[in-house]
């Protein structure tokens, strides 16, 4: 089995806030990310697949036809978006890192032809990153 | 040809092209008590550019023994790597990792399937 690994992009807003809570709790825990009015990130996502090399190809898989997948599942439902209020998973779970990385390997596992998702890498800054392999 | 370029695209130029491929070797061992060393990293070193380095650096892929059966993927190239590399004794290879483009890499472990956290 080889492994390979796609970078793409996106750039949302969230905020950090669980209902339950009171607005003081709220900030005790989530400090700055608490802000109502949201802030911003550059995410960088990374997905690994990993399968058989097509012996007529040489691919495992075709890194366009990733690329692609990647844009239509994630990066167009998330890029430029608020992830609290746009998009629905959010709607119930807090958007942290942890969680975005969660939702990225539901929203692709089982879309890539020829090959099994492994793990989803989302970086919310170049020093903090998540990492999913699934239930295990 | 239709074919070859319907599945490969612009790689399928046939004047070729070309990328600046980094490659990542990990070894894993015991430490070594005198040295304090895993392996040598000088021979690691040593290896690497004899036998990876000066093998596939400017030049065609596509005219290396190595791909003449093969297509010159970095599935491939990662695969034909990771077999060099087994030639190295002083310490265990665990994982190839090439990158192709600051986008796209590939990491071969051999035919096993590596624990979760390696990859």
């Amino acid at each position: 089995m080889i492994f390979l690994t796609r970078k793409a992009e996106f750039s949302s807003a969230h905020f950090y806030w669980n209902d339950a809570w009171s607005p003081e709790e709220n900030e005790r825990v989530f400090g700055k990310c608490a802000n109502r009015n949201g802030h911003g990130h550059n995410y960088t996502l990374e997905v690994t697949v990993g399968g058989d090399v097509d012996p007529v190809s040489g691919f495992v898989v075709d890194l366009k036809q990733l690329k692609d997948i990647l844009e239509r599942e994630v990066v167009s439902v998330y890029d430029h978006r608020h992830l609290n209020l746009e998009v629905p998973e959010f709607a119930k779970a807090i958007p942290t890192t942890e969680n975005i990385a969660i939702a990225v390997w539901n929203r692709l596992d089982n879309k890539i032809p020829n090959a099994k998702l492994h793990r989803v890498r989302v970086y919310e800054m170049p020093d903090l990153f998540a990492d999913y392999y699934g239930e295990l | 040809m239709v074919k070859n370029a319907t599945v490969y695209g612009k790689c399928n130029n046939p004047h070729g092209h070309g990328h600046n491929y980094t490659v990542q070797i990990t070894v894993s061992g015991q430490v070594d008590p005198v040295t304090g060393m895993v392996c040598n990293l000088v021979d690691l070193d040593g290896f690497a550019r004899k036998n990876i380095v000066e093998r596939f650096d400017h030049t065609n892929l596509n005219t290396l023994d190595c791909f003449a059966q093969k297509v010159s993927t970095t599935e491939n190239l990662s695969i034909e790597i990771y077999h060099i590399f087994k030639g190295f004794t002083a310490a265990h290879v665990e994982r190839i990792h090439v990158e192709e483009t600051s986008n796209n890499s590939f990491d071969y472990a051999g035919n096993g399937i590596p624990a979760p956290g390696t990859i």
